[in-house]
């Protein structure tokens, strides 16, 4: 093609996608976003895969099926469930009268909902422990009532659960704010009473933000470290939690059992990521419209 | 079921939005509350359905006060603007949903309900689209089941909150001849918001004009246009052309306009109120009105020609509006630039002190003036 030919003629170019793109740009901005994504992202991964490629399979089984290890796996598997339920349904509570109800105050505590995230987990677990210690101001009072947080299981999902509310509060919350009150309001017109108006035309809308929010809550937990070792006591067998497990064999100087025990958490983190997101764009695909 | 409002008021903060306000709403028939925005029509249409509470006065479905009756056992079907469908829910879920609502002793068995839903999908024509979702219909279709489930539990009034406002112009009138021709068949009493006038004019049997809070007019729609009773009414629906002055001598004078009016007192503000059919065009003025226009566009879509007027070496705050019909269009001939008179026949004046117009028909005194003298 002459260079006449190109000026004259409306440009014709060979990634025929270029031309219709009116924002300049995207090649340079894809390019640095995926650098960047590949650089926070992929390169740690492929380092843990490097480090652990260094043992053999039998090795590796050997260090994550180890009944300590193992037994972590349960600790934070029941604990972080725990605590995402009980954010389920506490932050779902929390949202609702955030958006719903307007009273003195409200705009603070929606600020303080993202406390958790601003806090370094380790000033929070801290403070946790001090709160709930047997002498402490909450745990002189449940101490009373026979009940142990500090130094127990029972402190880590208290961990878990104030380290990943923010989590739920801030997938549910947009939703409800978006739910029409239009909606409620036929409902209400049809006879409906108000329960069934919250489990039928509520709820429905609500349930895949807050399952979401939950889940997000439980991976998060799975992987929460500073907030829970100032609490939980870390009994071998009773209240050590798997990332407690990987920073122990890297004090042991193990950097391969380290990063194998990491690998599997990092590699359920990822299963259940990849789960909501096809479960959530399922869902959302028929409220849309296919 | 008849319904009658007795001295409703309602405040939002300091804004009054609705000021004392009576009606009665006749049994049976289709009832427009017609007003601008802001008037306190949707707030009083949700009143009268229980969605919100009013600060004073009550609320009597055939005679029976409901005003502290909850939404939910008052027995009114309610259809949004915005359809308010559940998106979660087919179309016959949609519709099933107030059968299912009520209480088991007065539930419908499972088959009845289907039954039912099956013989309303029939009467909204939409029965292929039973198991679709609302987010897979148009605008007109998820309009028409939002009122298939608002009519499934036989309610005893029928509420609209501007059923055809987001629709579009085509489908919008398509979907009132319906609505229009359900309502013969069924004979539901309803009420209907919209700030439409032609919506207003067409669909309904009686018309509620409201404004600032207040009722502005109750009449039919026939008598609504012919016979405004305030400025409000009159500006509100249609066009109208304004000749503001000054009486003089049993003339309105202003600028180089005149208009004779006889029997009038001197010296004092009107206005004198015309529709677009109550004047023609004519070459030079006439005897008893000298009103100068030049003509500013033609529009010829439609049954009649109609022609914008500017006012010449008087003012109008709006352009003057006159149609005319093709054959004396093609006949007389005018054209966009050229100076005309507009003659009326008949017209409605508000004097400086009254709220009330006074009819003016000159056919009829130019007949009188010519026995007389």
């Amino acid at each position: 093609m002459s260079v006449s030919a190109q000026t004259s003629v409306a440009p014709v170019r060979r990634f025929s996608g270029r031309s219709k793109r009116v924002l300049p740009g995207f090649g340079l901005s894809l390019g640095i976003s995926l650098f960047f994504v590949s650089l926070v992202l992929l390169l740690p991964l492929t380092g843990l895969v490097v480090e652990t490629s260094g043992m053999t399979w039998d090795q590796f089984v050997f260090t994550i099926t180890d009944p300590r290890v193992i037994e972590s796996y349960k600790v934070t598997a029941w604990t972080a469930l725990a605590a995402s339920l009980f954010n389920g349904v506490f932050g779902l509570l929390l949202a609702w009268v955030l958006v719903r109800y307007e009273f003195p105050g409200k705009r603070l505590i929606d600020a303080v909902v993202d406390l958790p995230f601003a806090l370094p987990t380790a000033v929070a677990g801290i403070t946790l422990a001090t709160l709930f210690a047997q002498n402490g101001w909450y745990g002189q009072w449940l101490d009373k009532l026979g009940v142990e947080v500090a130094f127990t299981p029972i402190g880590i999902v208290v961990a878990m659960a104030f380290t990943s509310i923010p989590f739920v509060v801030r997938t549910v919350q947009p939703v409800l704010e978006e739910l029409s009150p239009a909606d409620e309001e036929a409902a209400v017109s049809l006879g409906a009473s108000d329960g069934r108006v919250f489990r039928k035309v509520i709820f429905p809308s609500l349930w895949p933000a807050l399952v979401t929010g939950v889940a997000l809550s439980f991976t998060r937990s799975l992987g929460e470290f500073g907030a829970i070792i100032f609490i939980a006591g870390n009994t071998p067998y009773v209240s050590e939690v798997t990332s407690l497990m990987i920073f122990i064999r890297l004090q042991e100087y193990d950097y391969a059992a380290a990063s194998a025990i990491a690998s599997m958490v990092l590699l359920v983190s990822l299963i259940l990521l990849f789960a909501i997101n096809v479960w959530q764009s399922r869902f959302l695909r028929r409220l849309e419209g296919r | 079921m008849s319904i009658t409002i007795q001295n409703i008021n309602k405040t939002f903060g300091k804004f009054q939005a609705l000021n004392n306000v009576s009606l009665d709403i006749p049994e049976g028939k289709l009832t427009a509350l017609l007003g601008p925005s802001g008037s306190g029509k949707t707030t009083l249409l949700r009143i009268i359905a229980g969605l919100e509470s009013s600060d004073a006065g009550k609320i009597l479905f055939g005679g029976e006060d409901v005003s502290h009756l909850h939404v939910r056992n008052r027995n009114i079907g309610f259809v949004f603007q915005h359809y308010a469908l559940f998106r979660h829910l087919t179309v016959a879920q949609n519709i099933a949903f107030g059968l299912e609502s009520l209480p088991r002793k007065e539930r419908p068995s499972k088959q009845d309900i289907a039954q039912r839903v099956d013989k309303l999908l029939e009467m909204i024509q939409l029965p292929q689209l039973a198991d679709r979702y609302p987010s897979q219909l148009s605008g007109g279709q998820k309009q028409r089941v939002a009122l298939a489930r608002a009519l499934a539990t036989q309610p005893r009034i029928l509420l609209l909150d501007e059923p055809f406002g987001a629709l579009d112009a085509k489908v919008r009138k398509d979907l009132r001849r319906w609505l229009r021709a359900l309502h013969d068949e069924y004979h539901f009493t309803s009420i209907f918001v919209t700030h439409d006038q032609e919506e207003a004019l067409e669909l309904s049997d009686q018309v509620v004009v409201m404004s600032q809070g207040k009722v502005e007019q109750v009449d039919s729609p026939a008598q609504l246009y012919a016979r405004p009773d305030s400025r409000f009414v009159f500006d509100f629906l249609g066009h109208v052309n304004v000749l503001s002055g000054v009486v003089k001598s049993q003339k309105l004078v202003q600028g180089d306009a005149w208009v004779s009016l006889p029997g009038t007192r001197g010296d004092q503000e009107a206005q004198l109120y015309l529709r677009p059919h109550e004047v023609q065009l004519s070459r030079s003025p006439s005897t008893h009105a000298r009103l100068p226009l030049r003509i500013q566009s033609i529009s010829l879509i439609g049954s009649e020609v109609r022609l914008e007027l500017a006012p010449e070496g008087w003012e109008s705050s709006e352009l003057w509006e006159t149609g005319m019909s093709h054959g004396e269009f093609a006949q007389q001939n005018p054209t966009r630039g050229e100076l005309w008179y507009a003659v009326p026949s008949v017209g409605h004046l508000f004097e400086a002190n009254s709220h009330q117009p006074r009819t003016v028909d000159w056919n009829f005194q130019d007949a009188a003036n010519a026995s007389s003298m």
